[in-house]
């Protein structure tokens, strides 16, 4: 059985950022964390950066309904450290770790991870297409998997399974050269990690 | 001389295009041959199936988890019963042959996957005789399948807390023999491709991608590998008593297509060592389930001759088993890198959420990163490369 013990983690986690809650969870897989939504960001970032924990692999970014509790949404990251196989200096003991952010039904948005981990992309992309949960700072929050015109969050446990819809038919996208161009410069854009301000085209 | 004016150009490919591995749609801007920007539109294939999960019994999910990756099925339902044992504490009591069975299906269907991936990509690349080839080798595994469970592709073989069935009669020989004859299959593949100029034109030096980037977009499996970041589940988190198998994990250092080329390639060779050994361990009859018949069906003969357990069986089908509270992670490595399923029980007989880690997503998400500044024709070459299968993709 692997160790599920957080306490390690958590001790680093607190003293590196201050004013932070952070708790470790129970857990039969992996070590779990809770940590408060505020100071979500720094604290990721610590924990990809600190010698002792070195999660550089962000893994997956999912969500969980758990209407009607609140906090309703639950934003869970789950990091891998990668030990020798990928190390900055001495290498941090191999482990994986489960990172939860709570966030209340009325207001559901978290910051967006991008910046630290550029993967986060589309996962946030996709838990924001399936739950409706808001990624502050997210470069492109479109819908990924639903198409754009799709209404409501599929995997919220108050969207229904089955509906019945008249059939709809819709007229193609009537999109100029223009806006065209310019989602084309903006996935540029993020693609190289540059996400910066959209100009006028042909600079 | 007059300036020449010049502009980019936007190009679509996609979503129905040969060499896109399903339907994927990428949208591409052109500098004359050279690609300058690219935006994959995914969800195509999206069928909702982790919603879908939410409503049926947690035995009932394996079938559905099958078909989201569909050229490596039978890793994704290891995967997921791999994690709904670990909440239900299966773990301990789980008989060694089944583990040992696990490992042979998971390697057999390593097998099949970097297959349809070898033959496909040559395919595409324009070596069409390899995947002639390899899916002659395929169409064996298929068969093997058949043999197993009586069904080619999806066969639902895995089940929480065990096997459905037994090994058919004649199993051990045929797999066997299959083993045997693989490897000089595979030194043919390797004859028609390794050293062959062609490919080597390309594939080397194409779809580069750094080791930071690498890991900083979420990739692992083979493509990581193919830039020498030696994480492979198997040995670094072990599962299904992985650390007992002798096996090495191929790497690579130059991250291009070639590179990933050669870490599968590799690979395979290893998945037919380590089913060798899974096989030898694997003894002619014994159990096949964990014996805990309120996960298990009873034996049929038990079922039609003793009350209890009929009413263990009715019990099992019409209710289901319900799992503890609690939530679980459990990843193996499947044909494309770490790939396990994020489930969440509330303490009854259906999950309340069944997530996917689909390495072919994020694979997806870095295909910008891998052609941007190459050429249009190296875009076919690396989405062979990574591997991406659009089942995992949209889920």
């Amino acid at each position: 059985m692997p160790d599920t013990d957080a306490s390690p983690v958590v001790d680093i986690l607190r003293a590196a950022v201050p004013g932070a809650t952070i708790e470790a969870l129970p857990s039969v897989d992996m070590p779990a964390i809770v940590i408060d939504r505020e100071h979500a960001l720094e604290t990721l970032t610590v924990a990809r950066d600190h010698a002792l924990l070195q999660f550089a692999l962000l893994s997956d970014v999912t969500a969980l309904d758990r209407l009607p509790v609140e906090p309703r949404f639950e934003v869970v990251y789950h990091l891998v450290c990668l030990g020798e196989a990928f190390a900055t200096g001495t290498p941090a003991p191999a482990r994986r770790l489960r990172v939860k952010v709570r966030v209340p039904g009325e207001d559901p948005r978290v910051t967006s991870l991008v910046s630290i981990y550029p993967g986060a992309n589309w996962p946030e992309r996709e838990v924001f297409d399936l739950f409706g949960i808001l990624f502050e700072h997210h470069p492109d929050l479109r819908r990924i998997l639903t198409p754009e015109d799709w209404t409501g969050h599929p995997l919220r446990k108050d969207y229904p399974v089955q509906i019945r819809k008249t059939a709809q038919s819709w007229e193609p996208i009537q999109l100029s050269v223009e806006e065209f161009a310019e989602n084309i410069r903006r996935q540029r854009a993020v693609s190289e990690g540059l996400a910066r301000e959209s100009g006028p085209l042909g600079e | 001389m007059p300036e020449i004016r010049t502009e980019t150009m936007t190009v679509n490919m996609g979503p129905q295009h040969p060499s896109t591995h399903g339907v994927l749609r990428l949208v591409l801007e052109l500098d004359g041959e050279t690609i300058v920007g690219l935006d994959p539109t995914i969800g195509f294939l999206h069928t909702g199936i982790e919603k879908t999960a939410e409503q049926k019994k947690w035995q009932q999910v394996i079938p559905l988890v099958e078909r989201m990756d569909y050229l490596g099925p039978q890793s994704n339902s290891l995967a997921f019963c791999l994690s709904v044992e670990r909440l239900l504490g299966l773990e301990t009591q789980m008989p060694d042959r089944v583990t040992y069975i696990r490992v042979l299906i998971a390697e057999l269907q390593r097998l099949s996957s970097h297959l349809v991936w070898l033959g496909t990509h040559g395919m595409e690349i324009g070596a069409i005789s390899v995947m002639m080839y390899c899916f002659r080798e395929r169409e064996q595994l298929l068969n093997l399948n058949e043999m197993l469970a009586g069904f080619r592709m999806f066969p639902s073989y895995m089940r929480i807390g065990g096997l459905r069935e037994d090994l058919p009669r004649g199993f051990h020989e045929a797999v066997k023999a299959f083993l045997d004859k693989f490897p000089g299959k595979l030194d043919e593949y390797e004859k028609l491709l390794t050293k062959n100029n062609v490919w080597l034109k390309r594939t080397k030096g194409v779809g580069k991608l750094s080791r930071e980037d690498t890991i900083a977009m979420g990739l692992v499996g083979p493509i990581a590998r193919a830039v020498g970041v030696n994480y492979d589940v198997r040995k670094m988190f072990p599962y299904l008593k992985y650390d007992t198998f002798d096996f090495t994990v191929p790497t690579g250092t130059e991250g291009d297509v070639f590179a990933r080329y050669t870490v599968k390639v590799e690979e395979m060779r290893q998945s037919v060592k380590i089913a060798l050994q899974a096989l030898e361990r694997i003894t002619p009859t014994g159990q096949y389930d964990c014996g805990d018949y309120r996960i298990v069906p009873p034996p049929k003969d038990r079922v039609y001759t003793e009350m209890e357990a009929l009413i263990q069986h009715f019990l099992l089908y019409s209710q289901g088993f319900n799992v503890p509270k609690g939530e679980a992670y459990v990843p193996v490595e499947g044909p494309r890198g770490e790939h396990g399923f994020y489930v969440v029980s509330d303490g009854a007989n259906r999950p309340i959420r069944v997530k996917s880690r689909a390495p072919s997503f994020m694979a997806c998400q870095a295909l910008g990163k891998m052609v941007v500044g190459g050429l249009v024709a190296d875009l076919i070459a690396v989405i062979g490369s990574t591997d991406v299968v659009m089942g995992d993709v949209d889920r």
